[in-house]
């Protein structure tokens, strides 16, 4: 993870295969885990506990949507959407049938793979540019849904309060409850998408996303893998969805919109296309960049303007640095943070002693 | 003759004019895709910043009409030109998802620099036509939907001219058809890039000033841009024609579905029935009525 032997010095294949290939890899994995089990949830107070709460969900989705537009190269702009279907989904069901979050959740992720699917459809004629616009249209459509059908949206203001998440008697209420019970979803995400890529499933995807003629031929169903790279990646966004409610408390469809789609697909493209590390670089950052101009244009901002046009500079200047960001990632590096990340470990796989 | 069928005409005649200023906004995108292959998902940003402009120009300057219009369209044509050599050059031969990705993203920075350089609070951009509609028989029309229609045909009939017939233009028509052999013939592409999105930058200044009569002018002014993506795909993503009928198709169909449906289920479908209309035709037509036959079989 952090450290590299510093030669290929491998003589057997099951060295190469290792999934520690150093002893030093099982301890660097060990001190990831207990920064994040432990030191993270321990120390940080509730304020900064919920950060990394929004920042817990916004993995899972990312994650997803690596999946989908990462590995199989089939662009969507209706994340939003799915996950809107899958909070919805879950909301309806706690509400009405009480059931626990459990089924909830699964039922939520199923019914957005399902969603999902079906918005996939299209790109079984088309893809690229069209498929964008297709999803696009996905977007409004189920937003328009949710909010004009009063069954699922449940009255005027087309939100829904859902209790807090219950283990066993225990009502998971604080901060520190909801974070490691997100932090299993996340450690869940990774682990499952990690293993999903290395999978034959996940070789085809990227078969797909690689040349999607040369994948027909070798005798890939590109209809089929197409559908369930919808499927799985609106799964993971409806998991999304449920996790955000119930991090929130109600589900909301405001909560869900364009801007939410386009978050996302920011997330992956900063931290990096078709790489697991990238999702998680990429969710961190996105999710931190606003509340951090928030906290310097609050801090230091007095300096140069005055209160009030402070005001309505602070969240112009979010969008701001936000669409600069994409474009500057896009042109100047478009394999995102992951890359970078490579790049800094390389360059001490051999430090002190370069050349 | 009967309310039923007046009150289909006003919906009618209503979406026609406002068909025709979609199609004039839709015009900027088609001209960048023709040309340069581009996506410009900023349309709707373009056309704010062009109105927030001008009507910048009027408070501020309280400059004469034609003046602040004179700004306006020399502001979206150099952001044009700067806009092409900066970004979306270094985006040539990128996947298309870099390029939906980065004027995105380019959406998002407008959205920011338009209410904080030039205010947040809605602003007002008159126009010296009156208010009162011209009463037709049964139809209703209001003066700034005649001239909207009016400048739209106009300006459809001045880029088809342009296209067909001008140096510059059947030189635009040899890089859309192949960019390759055009350099080869001895076009400079690259300069009919910055020339394309000047041409865009143009007709969102006027579709600017008279959007943003209609509407009034704030960051809201960006969402009629969404309207562009039916349009487009209807009329087919690269033909100027097909801006036109596209237009006149979802101009004709929203307001004709708002008129007989929204009563019942409580408002928007006027930003709902375009997608449903877009959904189908990617599924029958995905090149639309007059595009190139292009899409690949996959």
């Amino acid at each position: 993870m952090i450290h590299r032997e510093c030669g290929v010095l491998k003589t057997t294949y099951e060295a190469d295969m290792a999934l520690y290939p150093l002893p030093i890899a099982r301890w660097a994995v060990l001190a990831v885990a207990v920064l994040f089990f432990a030191v993270i949830p321990l120390t940080l107070n509730d304020y900064f506990l919920s950060i990394a709460n929004l920042v817990c969900v916004a993995i899972v989705g990312a994650v997803g949507l690596n999946i989908l537009v990462g590995y199989t190269g089939q662009v969507s702009i209706g994340h939003g959407a799915f996950m809107s279907v899958g909070a919805y989904t879950a909301a309806n069901l706690a509400n009405r049938l009480g059931s626990p979050w459990p089924v909830n959740l699964l039922a939520g992720g199923l019914m957005a793979a399902a969603v999902g699917a079906v918005v996939g459809i299209p790109s079984l004629r088309i893809k690229g540019l069209y498929l964008a616009i297709a999803t696009l249209a996905g977007q409004f459509i189920i937003e328009w849904i949710i909010n004009h059908v009063t069954f699922i949206s449940g009255g005027v203001q087309a939100s829904i309060p859902v209790a807090r998440p219950r283990i066993g008697s225990m009502v998971l209420s604080s901060q520190r409850a909801i974070y490691y019970f997100l932090l299993a979803f996340v450690v869940l995400a990774l682990v499952g998408n990690m293993n999903l890529i290395r999978s034959r499933v996940g070789r085809a995807f990227i078969a797909i996303r690689d040349q999607d003629i040369a994948a027909e031929i070798i005798g890939i169903n590109i209809f089929r893998y197409k559908l369930l790279a919808f499927a799985v990646s609106s799964f993971y966004a409806g998991v999304t969805g449920v996790l955000y409610t119930y991090f929130l408390g109600i589900a909301n469809y405001e909560q869900f919109q364009l801007g939410v789609s386009v978050d996302y697909l920011a997330m992956i493209i900063i931290g990096g296309l078709g790489s697991v590390l990238g999702s998680v670089f990429g969710a961190i950052f996105i999710t931190l960049l606003p509340i951090v101009i928030r906290r310097l244009m609050e801090g230091f901002g007095w300096i140069l303007f005055d209160p009030g046009t402070l005001l309505n500079l602070i969240p112009n200047v979010r969008v701001m640095l936000f669409g600069a960001l994409i474009i500057f990632f896009l042109i100047v590096e478009p394999e995102g943070l992951n890359r970078l990340w490579r790049n800094i470990r390389n360059y001490f796989r051999i430090w002190p002693f370069a050349y | 003759m009967s309310d039923a069928v007046a009150f289909f005409l006003l919906l009618l005649s209503n979406g026609v004019m406002i068909g025709l200023m979609y199609a004039l906004i839709a015009l900027g995108f088609v001209l960048v895709y023709k040309a340069t292959d581009a996506v410009n998902f900023a349309q709707g940003e373009f056309v704010m910043i062009a109105g927030l402009v001008v009507a910048g120009a009027l408070d501020a300057f309280s400059a004469p009409l034609w003046v602040a219009v004179l700004i306006g369209l020399i502001t979206m044509v150099a952001f044009g030109f700067v806009l092409e050599r900066v970004m979306l050059r270094r985006l040539i031969g990128r996947p298309v998802i870099a390029v939906v990705m980065a004027t995105i993203g380019l959406a998002s920075v407008l959205r920011g620099i338009g209410p904080s350089t030039l205010g947040a609070g809605t602003k007002t951009l008159p126009l010296p036509i009156p208010d009162d509609p011209i009463v037709l028989g049964p139809l209703l029309i209001p003066p700034i939907q005649l001239l909207g229609a009016t400048v739209s045909l106009i300006f459809l009939a001045a880029f088809g001219w342009f296209f067909l017939k001008s140096r510059k233009g059947i030189a635009m028509r040899a890089i859309a058809d192949s960019q390759q052999v055009a350099m080869a013939m001895g076009i400079n592409v690259e300069r009919y890039f910055g020339l394309a999105w000047a041409m865009t930058g143009i007709v969102s200044a006027l579709g600017g000033i008279i959007w943003g009569n209609l509407l009034g002018v704030d960051i809201n002014l960006s969402l009629v841009g969404l309207k562009v993506f039916p349009v487009v795909i209807l009329g087919g993503l690269d033909s100027i024609p097909g801006a036109v009928l596209g237009g006149l198709i979802v101009g004709i169909v929203e307001n004709v579905t708002a008129g007989y449906v929204d009563p019942y289920v409580g408002g928007g479908t006027k930003d709902f029935a375009p997608y449903v209309l877009m959904i189908l035709a990617l599924m029958i037509r995905p090149y639309g009525i007059f595009g190139k036959k292009i899409i690949e079989r996959i």
